[in-house]
């Protein structure tokens, strides 16, 4: 038997052709995180526009198919939502676009790059108070 | 050679199916091994027959089940010709052996400015309790580098133990690359240096012989659980002398000889180190791990596991894109960590988990090595007394079909 159903074709075409992928210049945040289980990394930038809504977003790392799968697919979802929005994006909602049966372990793998995207947007001042940040630097 | 069907029959796990119609194929005993019938029969005929606390009662149960957690030490001892049982104490595993040495003897011996020499190979559980010792004490550690190969830089050891250096404390056996160190000549430096020796020999116990006073280290500490033992359970050795002038590591019943409100005095060895009701089952299931294993012949459990990486290290070569890393088989225990350009390790071993293949994927809690090599993760296949040729087979057709998952 080889049950493959975790490896279909969208998983293995965003493995080998991420979106998403690289750094901004220009980046309002960004932040790092490992997998301790298996020491893979990922980090994603993210650049916010004037109303403070993701205006582009870039995630980089190493990792399995579906942690890289997974960034692809949540980087690609998160553009145009607010800081709140971010910070309230859920792991069933990013489960669910993944789509694919995981075991208890891969599902580590699978919500690193929220885990990292999140812990950034909770590390950023609310938009209120970003904006006076840009303002003041105008 | 091992008689290797008969040895598959001692060992229930393997006619179980991990998936239906698919067999087990277990290639994980680096990280555990599995248990023949011989070593769970004794486990379980102690909680049957005997069970009772050791070294307590007068009654007839605690007198027999204290006899045979004694027994099991004596046979430990020989295993690794120790001259004496009372230098084999019992601990959980390898990595509380070398947490007792790093405490006990560490806290006592190391001072600020004084130097640790481990290798860049080594198993966190050889690394961090000295990184944590170190810092206590404001104490230098040093590292011999690997080189490409996998093996140690030998020639680097020399200039790196200086007065110094205390203690050098190294693998017997890469859990990675699968090197085989030369412990002895290790040692003698160390000695030279005026450095106790300590050997991590996790991975060595299971595969080799092992002979203390050949080897002349000062400390040595393995587990149970990788050698057909079960978990929970392994020794520390060390020499009478140095054990004798050591503090207690834990404190409690079982390790003192007097105890009164104002203080307390400790017990002889090797009691001083083993504080509260041990593990006896597990002593006495570790003692019987050994009786296999010496049944088997451990000449021939080393000369099988040598026929078995050469298979497999041959067979992996035809894998396009697969590396292996660390040296070749005549260098090596059945340790055999790879990548291949394409697939994350990860998923290896997901797709080979459908085949009912087991191995370990990650940075095998080697993070220093993995990051020296530039990569993050390797995939691990470990053999040992029952893996066959046809599971290499198996292994190699399971890894093509990996690549035709990824298109590659």
């Amino acid at each position: 038997m080889l049950d493959e159903s975790m490896y279909r074709e969208q998983i293995i075409d965003l493995y080998q052709n991420p979106l998403n992928y690289g750094h901004l210049e220009d980046a309002d945040w960004t932040y790092e995180e490992d997998n301790p289980l298996c020491g893979d990394v990922i980090e994603v930038d993210v650049k916010l526009d004037e109303n403070g809504r993701v205006a582009d977003i870039a995630w980089s790392g190493d990792g399995c198919a579906i942690s890289q799968a997974s960034a692809s697919l949540l980087t690609d979802a998160v553009k145009g939502l607010t800081l709140e929005e971010v910070r309230n994006f859920s792991k069933e909602e990013l489960l669910e676009m993944i789509g694919v049966p995981l075991s208890m372990a891969r599902v580590k793998c699978a919500l690193l790059s929220l885990k990292v995207l999140k812990a950034g947007a909770y590390g950023m001042p609310d938009p209120k108070s970003l904006h006076q940040h840009i303002d003041d630097e105008a | 050679m091992l008689n290797v069907p008969q040895i598959r029959s001692d060992f229930p796990i393997l006619a179980t199916e991990v998936y239906p119609g698919v067999p087990l194929i277990y290639l994980d005993s680096a990280a555990s091994s599995q248990k023949p019938v011989q070593v769970i029969e004794a486990m379980d005929d102690y909680y049957r027959h005997t069970n009772a606390n050791v070294h307590r009662g007068i009654h007839r149960l605690s007198e027999e089940a204290t006899n045979a957690y004694e027994a099991a030490r004596a046979k430990i001892a020989r295993f690794i010709n120790a001259p004496d049982p009372a230098e084999v104490i019992y601990v959980s595993n390898t990595t509380e052996g070398i947490n007792l040495v790093a405490y006990s003897w560490g806290r006592a011996n190391i001072q600020a400015g004084d130097e640790i020499l481990l290798t860049e190979m080594e198993h966190h559980a050889n690394l961090v309790p000295w990184q944590v010792l170190a810092e206590e004490k404001g104490a230098v550690i040093k590292y011999v580098p690997f080189l490409a190969d996998g093996t140690l830089d030998l020639t680097a050891v020399p200039a790196l133990l200086t007065e110094r250096t205390k203690i050098f404390a190294f693998t017997a056996v890469s859990n990675v690359f699968g090197t085989v160190n030369p412990v002895k000549q290790l040692v003698k430096l160390a000695h030279d240096a005026g450095a106790i020796a300590l050997v991590d020999a996790a991975q060595a116990a299971p595969r080799m012989p092992l002979d203390v006073q050949d080897w002349d280290c000062d400390f040595m500490a393995f587990s149970a659980h990788k050698m057909c033992g079960p978990t929970g359970i392994g020794i520390l050795y060390g020499k009478r002398a140095l054990l004798e002038a050591m503090p207690p590591f834990q404190a409690g019943g079982d390790m003192i000889r007097r105890v009164t409100l104002e203080g307390s005095t400790w017990n002889e060895l090797p009691w001083k180190f083993e504080a509260g009701t041990p593990a006896i089952a597990e002593g006495i299931g570790f003692g019987a791990a050994v009786d296999y294993l010496n049944g088997l012949g451990m000449e021939n459990v080393h000369a099988h596991e040598q026929f078995i990486t050469n298979y497999a290290l041959e067979a992996l070569s035809e894998v396009g894109g697969l590396r292996v890393i660390g040296p070749p088989a005549s260098q090596r225990g059945g340790v055999t960590a790879f990548t291949l350009e394409g697939i994350h390790p990860h998923d290896i071993a997901e797709l080979l988990d459908k085949d009912g293949i087991a191995i370990r994927a990650g940075h095998h809690c080697a993070m220093p090595l993995h990051h020296k090599l530039g990569i993050n993760s390797t995939a691990r296949a470990s053999f040992y007394v029952h893996t066959t040729t046809e599971e290499i087979d198996k292994l190699v057709a399971s890894l093509h079909r990996a690549k035709k998952v990824f298109r590659l």
